[in-house]
Formats: C-alpha cells, sequence, structure tokens
C-alpha cells in the first residue's frame, strides 16, 4: 500500500462539502462566541452582583468542563429539559457558549486595560455607560486584546472537529469516514493537519492587518 | 443676583472603611467665585473636589449643586442613592479637569473635544466639530487639532482637557491639581487659560499648590487639613494674617523654596 493522494480528488465533492460545514460552523461559533463574551464581560462588571455572580458561574463552567461533555450534555441531555435541537444547531450553539466563556475572560481583562480616569473623564462629559463603552473603551482595548482573540478563535476552528461525534458531517467526519473505507489514513489524516493549519494562518494574517488599522493612535507612542 | 450659592457644601464626610478622609466640611461657593483650595497631600483636598463632581460618593452630608442635591434623592425622608442619570442631571452644568488629563488617547483633540458633544448633548456632526474647533482657540491650540494626545506635550494635553469641559458650556468648573503632573516651564500656559476663565467670571474651585495662582486670582482661599477646613478666607488673610500653626508650617515650605532663589541670587547664581 503506497501514499496515494488520489483519494482525496476522488472524493472532491464529499470534502467540499465537509469543508464548507466546518467554515459555517467556525464562523457561525465565533459570532457567537463573541456576542455571548462581550455580554458577558459587561454584565460581570457594569452590572450588580445579583446578574454577575450566575455569569461568572458561567464563564468557569465553560471554561473548566471539556467541550466534548458540553455537546454530549447539550444534544443527548437537552431533550430531558425540552431541548430538542438538530446536531448542527447543538454543534453550533455549543462551541458558541463554549468560545463565550473564553471570549468573556478576554473581554473583561480588556475592560479592565482602560484607565479608570478615561471613564471618569467621559462621565463627567455626560456620556452614558453604553456610550462609554462602544466609544471609549472598546476602540482602545480592542487594540490590546486583538491577538488573544484571534487565538481563541483558531482554537474555536480546531474544535469544530468535537462536532462529528454529535454526527455533524463537517470535514473531520467526511475524512474519517474516507479513511476508514479506503484506508487512506496517511493521506486522509495528513490532508485534515494541513487544512487546520491554513485556518490558523488565514487568521493570523487578518488579525496582523486588522491590528496595523485599529492600532494607528498606539504606534505613535504614549506618552 | 441672588443670594443662593452656586455650590453649597454641608457638613459633609466622607469614610474610606474606618479612615475618615473629610470630617465635616461645610462651604458655599457663589457665582463668578473663584476658590483655591490648598493643604498637605492626604488633607482630603482633592477627595473634596471629587465629592462635589460626586465621583466620590460622600458618606454623609449634603452638596448642592445650583440649589439641587447631587448624589442621592429624599424619599419621605429617608436619604437614597440616585440613578447615574440623576447624577448626570444635576451636574451638567458642572466641568471636571483632571490632574492626569484623562484625554482619550485613541481621539484626536478636535474629537476629544466634540465627540461628547455629539454624544452627550446630540449637537450635529458639524456643528459639535465648530464648536470644539473654537474651544481649541480658546486655549491657544486651533493648530493642533489634528493631533492626537500622545503627539501633545503635557501643556498642551492640560489646554485640550480644559478645551472639552468648557465646550459643554459649565456654569461651574472644577480643577483637580491641573498642573502636578507637567514639567515645570509647561506650568505657565495652564495657568494662563484659567487666568482667562476667571477674569470672564467662570465659578471655579482649583485644588492646587500654586501658590503664586491663588495669591494672584482667588477671591477665597480654603486650607484643609485632616479632613477639614482648617483656615479661610482671602488670599490675604490666609497668606499673611492667619496663625494656625499647620498652615504656617504648610507656607513655610513653600517660602523656602523661594528663599533659595534668592539667596542663590546673592550668591551669583541665579
Amino acid at each position: 500500500m503506497s501514499f496515494n493522494p488520489a483519494i482525496l480528488t476522488d472524493n472532491w465533492a464529499a470534502i467540499l462539502d465537509g469543508m464548507v460545514l466546518t467554515i459555517v460552523i467556525w464562523a457561525a461559533g465565533t459570532v457567537i462566541g463573541l456576542a455571548v463574551g462581550l455580554l458577558v464581560a459587561i454584565g460581570q462588571l457594569f452590572t450588580n452582583r445579583w446578574v454577575a455572580a450566575p455569569l461568572t458561574l458561567y464563564v468557569a463552567v465553560m471554561r473548566g468542563t471539556p467541550f466534548l461533555i458540553q455537546l454530549f450534555v447539550i444534544y443527548y441531555g437537552g431533550p430531558f429539559f425540552g431541548l430538542d435541537l438538530s446536531p448542527l444547531t447543538a454543534g453550533i450553539a455549543g462551541l458558541g457558549f463554549y468560545g463565550g466563556g473564553y471570549f468573556a475572560e478576554i473581554f473583561r481583562a480588556g475592560f479592565l486595560s482602560v484607565p479608570p480616569g478615561q471613564i471618569e473623564a467621559a462621565r463627567m462629559m455626560g456620556m452614558s455607560r453604553f456610550q462609554i463603552i462602544r466609544h471609549v473603551q472598546l476602540p482602545q482595548m480592542l487594540v490590546i486584546i486583538l491577538p488573544a482573540l484571534a487565538n481563541m478563535t483558531v482554537l474555536l476552528s480546531k474544535e469544530t472537529a468535537v462536532l462529528s461525534v454529535i454526527t455533524v458531517n463537517e470535514l473531520t467526519s467526511v475524512i474519517q469516514s474516507i479513511g476508514s473505507t479506503t484506508f487512506a489514513f496517511a493521506e486522509t489524516l495528513l490532508f485534515l493537519a494541513v487544512v487546520y493549519w491554513a485556518f490558523l494562518e488565514i487568521v493570523t494574517a487578518a488579525a496582523r492587518r486588522l491590528e496595523k488599522r485599529v492600532g494607528r493612535f498606539t504606534l505613535r507612542g504614549q506618552h | 443676583m441672588s443670594e443662593q450659592p452656586i455650590i453649597d457644601v454641608r457638613g459633609v464626610w466622607k469614610r474610606f472603611g474606618t479612615v475618615e478622609v473629610l470630617r465635616g466640611i461645610d462651604l458655599a461657593i457663589r457665582k463668578s467665585e473663584v476658590a483655591c483650595i490648598i493643604g498637605p497631600s492626604g488633607s482630603g483636598k482633592s477627595t473634596l473636589l471629587r465629592c462635589i463632581a460626586f465621583l466620590e460618593a460622600y458618606s454623609e452630608g449634603e452638596i448642592y449643586i445650583e440649589g439641587e442635591l447631587l448624589g442621592y434623592m429624599l424619599d419621605g425622608g429617608k436619604r437614597i442613592p440616585a440613578s447615574d442619570s440623576e447624577v448626570a442631571r444635576v451636574r451638567r452644568n458642572v466641568g471636571f479637569v483632571f490632574q492626569q488629563f484623562n484625554l482619550w488617547p485613541h481621539m484626536t483633540a478636535l474629537e476629544n473635544v466634540a465627540a461628547p458633544l455629539r454624544l452627550a448633548r446630540g449637537i450635529p456632526r458639524e456643528d459639535a466639530a465648530g464648536r470644539a474647533r473654537r474651544m481649541l482657540e480658546k486655549v491657544g491650540l486651533a493648530h493642533r487639532a489634528e493631533a492626537y494626545p500622545s503627539q501633545l506635550s503635557g501643556g498642551q494635553q492640560q489646554r485640550v482637557g480644559i478645551a472639552r469641559a468648557l465646550a459643554m458650556e459649565p456654569h461651574i468648573m472644577l480643577f483637580d491639581e491641573p498642573t502636578s503632573a507637567l514639567d515645570p516651564e509647561l506650568v505657565g500656559e495652564v495657568l494662563q487659560v484659567m487666568r482667562d476663565l476667571a477674569s470672564e467670571g467662570m465659578t471655579m474651585v482649583v485644588v492646587t499648590h500654586e501658590m503664586g495662582f491663588a495669591a494672584q486670582v482667588a477671591d477665597k482661599v480654603l486650607f484643609i487639613d485632616h479632613g477639614k477646613i482648617a483656615a479661610a478666607g482671602s488670599p490675604h488673610e490666609v497668606f499673611r494674617r492667619d496663625e494656625n500653626p499647620r498652615l504656617r508650617q504648610f507656607l513655610q515650605n513653600y517660602f523656602d523654596r523661594n528663599v533659595f532663589w534668592q539667596n542663590a541670587g546673592e550668591a551669583g547664581i541665579g
């Protein structure tokens, strides 16, 4: 048995479908994760402890338990609580809320990085809590937390593979089934690794470009 | 003109845990008055100013801004904390200038002044930019409108900070050690802007170590020590006549510095 890349081209349609689904799951999970993370961080920092305490527990659970287990709980445990989701919906929601726990910690650190004096100045100028977040804190903290956000996004791209265990036909699932029917494990698994690595390079390059754009004012050097 | 003070501080206490920073402050400032607050570090002078802006919640007593209770509401004789928007409403005519400037580093000088006009006052973009430009002109910085704070000197940054506060057309300006973070040669330009403001009739409360400024510009000087107003009066009364030993000791430190220069002059150094 020899190395035969033709296995991949023979199954290109199935592989392409898997890759598209992986990207959809990844993109949707990241968007949900960012939104959840931002809201959770705001809830933790700028409301009262009755809101903050459960949010902190949520973050601890997301970060403290394996994604695989969380996915099982949502998909197989969900129906016991009247939550009957399709594999894809459960997978995307699971990935979003898992990522949200980590994104929340990144945003929280970002909010705390803006000097309190700048927020006092904005309050004295009569700006609302929301305006201060939107116009004073977010633009500055994004520069600082962008590398951490990009890093988490890359991690999420790899976590999409876990969705194969709840029968979502994303890339890893497709490749596994090709591998087990053709026994061409070397070709398929190597290809799989290269694709996830490509995701990393794309995200990293995009983040660099974004950093340059949003970082204009810091590049000029702070006093 | 009414006799009602524009700032009325009555029996104000401020505690941080068990530490009593302000211990019963009474203070009335009238319209167009300039009051300078002096005192040793840790005496509570900055805390008092921050309480007048409600950047710190005071523990006891009352502060009235233009006749309205600041920071609290009376609910059937019981005092409850006011909402953020109520606090913002009562202090809408109060401008604050910080020791550390606290400009927003991601905005140009012009945007620092214009953004709050748009956001907090809902003034259209063009009008806000126009007013911001006039304010920068007033503090002598029209030519630096497009510069970011990191490209400005400390003195220029502080003048932008003053322009930003003035753009809201405040009735009261509070200054918290506005020149303490500046290199000595940059202090003058900021004090000049404040002098101009005082001569235009702005009501000002200034926490400062600039005794010369206090002596020349203030209507009233307050010496705070251990959380209490230990001496108060006209600059002449406080600087020349007051017999409070703590005040004499405090002022002596400033005189000693000047004596150095006089002696240096005699010795042919200065």
